[in-house]
C-alpha cells in the first residue's frame, strides 16, 4: 500500500504546516519570558511541548482517517491535531489562551478538543488509551463506522493503564489502533533505561493482536503499516499496535536544556530531519515538482501566519468565563 | 407512611429497575463493570439485567478500572450513555485519573462542546469488618474535585429517581450507594431504606436536598446511612422533648445550600453526621455553608459526628467505636446544650 500522489502532497503539506506552526510557537513562546525565564509570562503562557521531527507519524497515520474517526493524542499534540484536521485558527487561539480558542482558553496546549473532527488529548501519559478504546467500543456497539486511534509516546507503554486498555481492546475485538511514537526519550530518561525490550510492538503478542515496528521515521513506511492496521480495524478484525521510530528534535519542553542528550545526538537527528528528506524523495521520484512543493510550502506558511495572526488579535479569555461550562449545558 | 398494599423495593432493586427502564427506551445506555453480568453486581444493583439485555449491553469487564472507566469516557463522548461500576469506592486509587482528569474535566476542556453523559456508580461505607480498603465513604474526595455531580441516596425511592436522572444527565454523575442500605441480606441492611417505589419511571432533581423530618430545635444534616442514624437520634431526642429536623442532602454536588441554610435558620442549631473522615470533608463544608453565609442564625456552635481521621479498623469493636451512630448524635446535642 503506497500513498497516491495526492496523499503524498497532503502528507508533505501537513508536515510542513506542523513544522511552520511549531517554529512560530517556539519564537513567540519566549516573548516576555526573559531575562529571567518565567513560564507564565508572554503571549503563550505555560508549558510548551513541541513535536518537531515527529511529523511523519502523524501524517502517515492520519492520511487514512476521516473527520469521523476518533483520535486521542498525547501532551505533545500539535502535529497530530494538524494532521487530524483540527481548526488551526482555534487551536492557535487556544494555545494563546484566547476567547476564540477551541475551548475559550479552558484547556490550553495539552488539552485540545475539537469535536468537529473527533480529536481530544490529555496531559497525562497513556490516558488517551481508555477514551479511544471507549470510542471504538461505541462505534462497534452502535454499528457506526469509524475507528479510534490512540497516539502515545514510548514512555506511556510502561503505564498500567496502557496495558489495561490494550487488553480491553483485544478482548472486545474493537476497531482500535495504538500508535506508539518512539522518540527515544521519556522527558530525560532514555528508552533503553526505561523499557526492558527494544520494540514495544513485540508487546502485541501479549494481547494476541498484530504488532509492527517501523524504523527510520519514514512517512511512507508508516503510511503503509497504518493503512493495513486501519483497514483491519475497519473490517472488524480488531486492534493493532504500531510502534514508529521517530525523533524529538526539540527538548521535552520549551526551556529544556537537554543536558541529558548524548554529545552529538542532536546534530545527527537534524541530518535525518524528515521534512527535507521527504522533499528530496518527492522530487527524486517525480511525485511533485519543485513548483508544486514551493506552492505547498508557501501556502502552509501563509496558513500558519493567518492562524497566529488570528490568535494574536483575538480577545483574551474573559476571566469570569472560567466559572462556566463545568457541566454540560 | 407507606400503605401496606404499596410495593416496596430495596435500593439495589430500585437501581436495577431504573436502569432496565431507561435501557428499554434509550439504546445508548449500557452498563459495564466487574461482575455486573451473570452475578448481577456484588450489591445486586444490576441483577436481572443481563437476562433482558444480554452481554453486549451488560458488559462484564476485566479487573481493569483505568481501562473501562476511561473507555466509558470515550464512549460517552461518542454518543453512548455508559453506566460503569467501580465496585468499591476505595478502589478509586487505581483509576482516579480516568475519573477526575478525564471524566470530570473533558466538558470543561472542550469549552462545553463535548458532553460526557456517564454514570459512575460505586459502593461506599463499612460497618461489617471488611477492613480499611473496602469500607470507606470518600464523599469529600469525590465532591471536592469539580466537574462531576455526586449523589448519595438514603432510600429506594430516591435511589430510583436519582438513577434515572443520572442516566439522562449530559454531565458525569458519581452515584454513591451505601452498602448497608442496599438490602443485601449478607451485609445486614437498614430497614428504613426499603420503601415504596412507584413502578413507572420518574426522576429526582440532582442538587435538591430533602427535609425528611421536621423539627424546631436542631438541624441534623447528613446523607446516605447517616440519614437513618439521624432519624433514630431524632426519635430519641423527641423523647426528651427536643424537636430535631433531619435534612437528607441526597446530592453532594451540586449541594443544596439553600435548604441547609433555611433549616438552620429555623432551628438555630446544627449537627452534621458524616460517615466519611472528619477533617477536610463534607462536615466542614456543611458548617461553612451556614457560618460564612450568616453566622447570626446560630444559637450554639455546630457539632460534627464523623469518622475520626484514622483508616477504617478491622476489628468489629474498633470499627463500631469509630462509626457515627444515633447515640453519638444525641451526645452531640447534649454537649451542645452543656456548652
Amino acid at each position: 500500500m503506497s500513498p497516491t500522489r495526492e496523499e503524498q502532497h497532503w502528507m508533505y503539506r501537513n508536515m510542513v504546516t506542523s513544522r511552520r506552526f511549531e517554529e512560530a510557537i517556539a519564537k513567540i513562546y519566549f516573548e516576555g519570558k526573559s531575562p529571567a525565564f518565567n513560564m507564565a509570562n508572554g503571549p503563550i503562557p505555560g508549558e510548551m511541548h513541541l513535536s518537531d521531527g515527529q511529523e511523519p507519524v502523524a501524517v502517515g497515520v492520519c492520511a487514512h482517517l476521516t473527520p469521523e474517526d476518533v483520535v486521542t493524542a498525547t501532551h505533545r499534540p500539535h502535529h497530530q491535531a494538524i494532521a487530524k484536521g483540527v481548526d488551526l485558527d482555534k487551536m492557535a487561539a487556544e494555545i494563546f489562551g484566547k476567547k476564540t480558542g477551541l475551548s475559550g482558553g479552558r484547556g490550553g496546549h495539552m488539552h485540545l478538543f475539537d469535536d468537529d473532527v473527533n480529536f481530544a488529548c490529555s496531559g497525562i501519559i497513556a490516558q488517551g488509551m481508555g477514551p479511544a478504546v471507549g470510542a471504538a467500543l461505541s462505534r462497534k456497539m452502535q454499528g457506526k463506522p469509524g475507528v479510534a486511534v490512540a497516539f502515545v509516546g514510548e514512555g506511556a507503554v510502561n503505564q498500567g493503564g496502557w496495558h489495561e486498555a490494550m487488553n480491553l481492546a483485544a478482548v472486545w475485538n474493537l476497531p482500535f489502533i495504538c500508535v506508539v511514537e518512539d522518540n527515544g526519550w521519556g522527558i530525560s530518561v532514555a528508552k533503553k533505561t526505561a523499557s526492558s525490550i527494544g520494540s514495544h510492538a513485540d508487546r502485541a503478542a501479549a494481547y494476541g493482536i498484530p504488532g509492527k515496528r517501523i524504523e527510520g521515521n519514514d512517512p511512507y513506511a508508516i503510511y503503509e503499516a497504518a493503512g493495513e492496521a486501519i483497514a483491519r480495524a475497519r473490517a472488524g478484525e480488531g486492534p493493532s499496535l504500531l510502534e514508529c521510530e521517530t525523533y524529538r528534535l526539540a527538548g521535552h519542553f520549551m526551556g529544556d536544556a537537554e543536558a541529558y542528550r548524548p554529545e552529538g545526538e542532536k546534530d545527527a537527528l537534524f541530518e535525518k530531519d524528515p521534512i527535507p528528506k521527504m522533499r528530496e524523495r518527492l522530487l527524486a521520484e517525480g511525485a511533485a515538482s519543485e513548483a508544486e512543493l514551493s506552492t505547498i510550502e508557501e501556502e502552509s506558511a501563509a496558513r500558519v501566519d493567518a492562524a497566529i495572526k488570528f490568535a494574536r488579535e483575538s480577545d483574551d479569555a474573559a476571566p469570569e468565563d472560567a466559572l462556566t461550562r463545568v457541566f454540560a449545558a | 407512611m407507606t400503605k401496606s398494599n404499596e410495593r416496596k423495593l430495596t435500593i439495589a432493586r430500585a437501581m436495577a429497575e431504573a436502569t432496565a427502564q431507561e435501557m428499554r427506551i434509550d439504546p445508548s445506555v449500557f452498563v459495564m463493570g466487574e461482575d455486573i453480568g451473570p452475578l448481577g453486581g456484588v450489591y445486586g444493583n444490576t441483577r436481572g439485567l443481563i437476562e433482558e439485555f444480554g452481554a453486549e449491553r451488560i458488559r462484564d469487564t476485566p479487573i481493569s478500572e483505568t481501562a473501562f472507566i476511561g473507555a466509558a469516557v470515550g464512549a460517552a463522548q461518542d454518543g453512548m450513555r455508559p453506566v460503569v461500576e467501580l465496585m468499591f469506592v476505595d478502589f478509586f486509587g487505581v483509576c482516579f485519573d480516568a475519573i477526575y482528569n478525564l471524566m470530570a474535566k473533558n466538558i470543561y476542556f472542550s469549552g462545553g462542546n463535548v458532553k460526557v453523559p456517564m454514570v459512575l456508580m460505586t459502593s461506599t461505607g463499612g460497618g461489617y469488618s471488611d477492613g480499611g480498603q473496602h469500607s470507606q465513604c470518600l464523599y469529600g474526595t469525590f465532591a471536592h474535585l469539580p466537574g462531576m455531580k455526586v449523589v448519595a441516596p438514603s432510600n429506594a425511592y430516591d435511589a430510583k429517581g436519582l438513577m434515572t436522572a443520572a442516566m439522562r444527565d449530559d454531565s458525569p454523575v458519581v452515584y454513591m450507594y451505601h452498602k448497608g442500605l442496599q438490602g443485601m441480606g449478607w451485609l445486614g441492611t437498614e430497614a428504613g431504606a426499603t420503601v415504596h417505589v412507584p413502578e413507572e419511571p420518574y426522576t429526582l432533581e440532582i442538587g435538591k436536598a430533602k427535609v425528611v423530618r421536621e423539627g424546631k430545635d436542631v438541624s441534623i444534616v447528613s446523607c446516605g446511612m447517616g440519614v437513618h442514624n439521624a432519624l433514630k437520634a431524632a426519635k430519641k431526642l423527641e423523647e426528651q422533648g427536643v424537636g430535631a429536623e433531619v435534612v437528607d442532602l441526597v446530592s453532594l454536588v451540586p449541594l443544596d445550600r439553600d435548604t441547609i441554610r433555611a433549616s438552620v435558620a429555623k432551628t438555630g442549631r446544627l449537627i452534621v453526621v458524616d460517615e466519611d473522615y472528619m477533617s477536610y470533608g463534607l462536615s466542614g463544608e456543611i458548617i461553612a455553608t451556614v457560618t460564612e453565609h450568616d453566622i447570626s442564625v446560630l444559637k450554639a456552635a455546630p457539632k460534627r459526628v464523623a469518622f475520626p481521621d484514622v483508616p477504617i479498623p478491622f476489628a468489629r469493636v474498633m470499627e463500631q467505636f469509630c462509626l457515627p451512630n444515633p447515640d453519638k448524635i444525641v451526645a452531640a446535642w447534649d454537649e451542645m446544650q452543656a456548652a
